[in-house]
């Protein structure tokens, strides 16, 4: 079976660890051998959180440098941040939407102009996939979606070894009833955008 | 229902470590479960907190610190009863009293604990390695790599305690509770009624008093002998590959070995000890494994735990094999391992090939900016550093004020525009180090300590403080809830969940008033302007004074409102 590493990055309270979970129970329905591992506590409060997946019989769950074969950004800067980790080659999918730190905010730090830095990405790598994330969640009912709809766009960029509908029926286990709707509706705004 | 309990046998759960081990104690009958929160260990107590009220035969308890957690345990197990606590690493510090004298009096039913290290420090003060408690204590240890291990070794801790008449020591560290994955789950027994367990006296075995400890230290000598033999033939510690040069490895490190080991196709060169169960050290297989190779790799990580053992069983054979790990540089001391840097240490010492990535050139990623973890907004904290400071400035007080401060969400503090927050042990020291600055300087001392360390740690060092008169202010900050750590109950707490709703509620300030402390006053920080009123003639005094913020954490309260 194809190996795979998957490195997940964002900002706490993105949902990232929901994402992660999803992903991995998708893998489990369709019997692919995963791994994964997320840092709790301390780093959720605002900070930047990560998660590593692993799949195809990978052991550790970590990814090192150099070696994530996708890189999932929810947020820019923070796909930007993880960019070492990237080798050639690795596909990036990342939401285009910033979430802009306190402490720049407070004037102590520069958020960095971003177009200019997406043009550059997309030099660098063959496979860029970026997508407005918060808009397409708000658009399908609730910017919490966020996660969700970089499942979709996670999905659309074809290189999971699962189908899309293994993914949705793990969406379906997973996520809370009363919010089943505007999530699939996020999963399917996510697929379309980088498969439009 | 709760998942980890509703799973049938044959099941696959993706499962984080944590998450892993309380299904493994629930199979292994655990009746009895009592901890102290802590990051990476936490989950392991909430799942069983929560699982509780749906199993009549389980009971579980947040105790208020882990050596209490671990004396309930304890006496759980001395009257013949499955038990388990958990907690970080450094709670077992906390706990290293009763835990170096428990291991002579042992156990009756099995006693698991569960002791989560945190190399890297993601949220801990420190990177200890807890696998010299099991040498300090003589106590049988287990590492697991993985969840599915961390199952499968929970249930077998329980049965090496029983054997062995002795609590069993489980440690994971962060990649191994955090990490997720498939494990396979077996069945559960009853847990329809509650069962007793029955304490037998035997004053001889239970009360150390000099003449039983010296005997019972003795004993404890024979078992560790016996825990050896099995140690020996477990099958958590295995060999795999070919070759005269070897690597050893425990823990999650194992699983970056193996990976190293797929990719570098090395297997006729190399050869792998893998240790599960790594107290005491299994010197014959390390023996064994040391008479086949010229050279060999510890790749392990924090301290350099096996090296040390490699080496006794290396100068105890007389080998002259090469020893390489910590001592030789090849690997730190200090942080996690990743792949990366295990494929590297391998590929130096046995002078191998490494095929690098071909990595894309990222200078022209501009500095971007940091995102260090901040007070939630509306947190209740932020408004108690803010009328103190007004208060201290108002005196021109706040260059001279020291602020000693704890472990809890409030450590945030220390970032601007805040700062205030120059002085931090472990939990506690913002109630002892005070009666140490107060008698060393001229300088004035407010400290700032949670409601949960108060009840954790803050006690006895207040009694201490009153007794010998020093003289500081201390901020108790009541925010209802053990936020930090995941929301966990606090005896002082008002807004609690339902299945607390008839337990006794301990007031802090009644508390501090009864340890002999004059000068209380209670604020809500949010009423501003009267709680600088309130707390200016406490500050204004040069006195021991308490100060109580109460208003609840906002995450607590939103999450609490959902659930009711
Ligand atoms: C000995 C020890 N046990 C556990 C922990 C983990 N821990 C960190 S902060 C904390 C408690 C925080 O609660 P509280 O004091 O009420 O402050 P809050 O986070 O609610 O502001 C705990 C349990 C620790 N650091 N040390
Ligand atoms: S979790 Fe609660 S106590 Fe912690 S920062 Fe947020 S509001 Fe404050």
């Amino acid at each position: 079976m194809k190996k795979l590493r998957i490195l997940t990055v964002g900002v706490g309270g993105q949902g990232i660890l929901l994402f992660s979970k999803i992903l991995g129970e998708a893998c489990l329905k369709a019997d692919i051998p995963v791994a994964m591992s997320e840092v709790h506590g301390m780093a959720q409060r605002g900070g930047v959180v990560e998660t590593n997946i692993v799949m195809g019989g990978i052991k550790s769950p970590l990814i090192a440098k150099g070696e994530a074969d996708v890189l999932v950004g929810l947020e820019p800067v923070e796909t930007l941040r993880a960019l070492p980790r990237t080798r050639k080659g690795t596909v990036i999918v990342s939401s285009t939407d910033p979430v802009v730190p306190q402490i720049v905010k407070d004037g102590f730090a520069k958020y960095p102009e971003l177009p200019p830095l997406f043009e550059k990405l997309k030099e660098l790598f063959n496979k860029v996939y970026l997508f407005p994330g918060e808009q397409l969640a708000r658009e399908a009912g609730t910017s919490r979606a966020l996660n969700v709809v970089t499942l979709g766009a996670l999905t659309g960029t074809g290189i999971l070894p699962f189908s899309k509908e293994d993914m949705v029926e793990a969406i379906k286990s997973t996520v809370k009833p009363q919010f089943l709707e505007a999530n699939l509706k996020a999963f399917e705004l996510g697929f379309n955008a980088v498969t439009a | 229902m709760h998942p980890l309990v509703e799973a049938k046998p044959g099941q696959k759960l993706l499962l984080l470590g944590n998450e892993a081990i309380v299904r493994g104690a629930l199979e292994a009958g655990l009746k009895i479960g009592a901890a102290y929160p802590g990051t990476p260990s936490s989950e392991i107590g909430n799942n069983l907190f929560q699982i509780q009220h749906e199993l009549p035969g389980l009971y579980f308890e947040f105790s208020t610190n882990e050596k209490v957690a671990t004396e309930v345990a304890a006496a759980a197990a001395a009257s013949g009863l499955r038990s388990l606590t958990c907690m970080k690493h450094v709670g077992l510090n906390v706990a290293a009293d009763a835990l170096m004298t428990l291991a002579y009096i042992g156990v009756q039913g099995g006693m698991v604990i569960v002791v989560a290290d945190d190399p890297s420090c993601h949220s801990s003060q420190n990177e200890q390695d807890s696998r010299y408690y099991a040498r300090l204590s003589g106590l049988p240890l287990l590492e697991p790599a993985t969840p599915e291990e961390a199952y499968q070794m929970t249930r077998f801790a329980f049965e090496l305690s029983e054997k062995l008449e002795l609590p069993v020591l489980l440690r994971t560290t962060t990649r191994v509770s955090h990490a997720r994955g498939v494990v396979k789950v077996g069945e559960m027994p009853s847990y329809d009624k509650p069962v007793k367990g029955k304490f037998e006296k035997d004053i001889r075995r239970w009360v150390p008093i000099p003449a039983v400890a010296r005997e019972r230290h003795k004993v404890l000598l024979e078992k560790m002998k016996e825990a050896e033999t099995l140690a020996e033939s477990a099958s958590w510690n295995f060999v795999y590959g070919n070759g005269t040069l070897g690597i050893i490895t425990s823990s999650v490190a194992a699983n970056y070995v193996y990976d190293a080991f797929q990719e570098l196709n090395i297997d006729e060169k190399i050869r792998v000890l893998t240790l599960g169960f790594t107290h005491p050290w299994p010197t014959k297989l390390i023996a064994e494994f040391l008479s086949q190779v010229e050279k060999v790799l510890v790749v392990e990580e924090l301290e350099p735990y096996l090296e040390e053992a490699a080496r006794v069983v290396a100068q105890r054979e007389g080998f002259k094999v090469d020893i390489l790990g910590k001592y030789s540089g090849h690997l730190p001391r200090y942080f996690e391992f990743d792949p990366g840097q295990v494929k590297e240490a391998i590929a130096r010492a046995f002078s191998l090939d490494l095929p690098q990535p071909e990595t894309p050139d990222v200078s022209w990623v501009p500095d971007l900016p940091p995102r260090p973890p901040t007070l939630c907004p509306g947190c209740p904290h932020r408004e108690t550093y803010n009328v103190i400071k007004d208060v201290l400035k108002d005196l021109g007080q706040l260059e001279n004020t020291i602020f000693p401060t704890d472990i809890g969400c409030y450590t945030l503090g220390i970032l601007p525009p805040i700062q205030m927050a120059d002085y931090l042990i472990c939990m506690g020291s913002s109630v002892g180090s005070p009666c140490g600055f107060s008698v060393a300087t001229d300088q004035r001392i407010v400290s700032f300590i949670g409601d949960s360390t108060f009840f954790h740690a803050g006690l006895s060092p207040l009694a201490s403080a009153v007794f010998n008169k020093h003289n500081f202010t201390l901020v108790v900050l009541d925010n209802e809830t053990t936020a930090m750590t995941g929301h966990q109950p606090v005896p002082s707490q008002e807004l609690r969940p339902k299945v607390l709703e008839d337990r006794p509620r301990i007031d802090i300030a009644e508390v501090v008033k009864a340890l002999g402390v004059k000068n209380v006053v209670t604020i809500n920080p949010y009423q501003k302007e009267k709680a600088k009123e309130a707390v200016r003639p406490i500050l204004e005094k040069n006195e021991l004074s308490v100060i109580i913020a109460k208003a609840p954490c906002v995450l607590y309260r939103a999450r609490l409102a959902k659930k009711k």
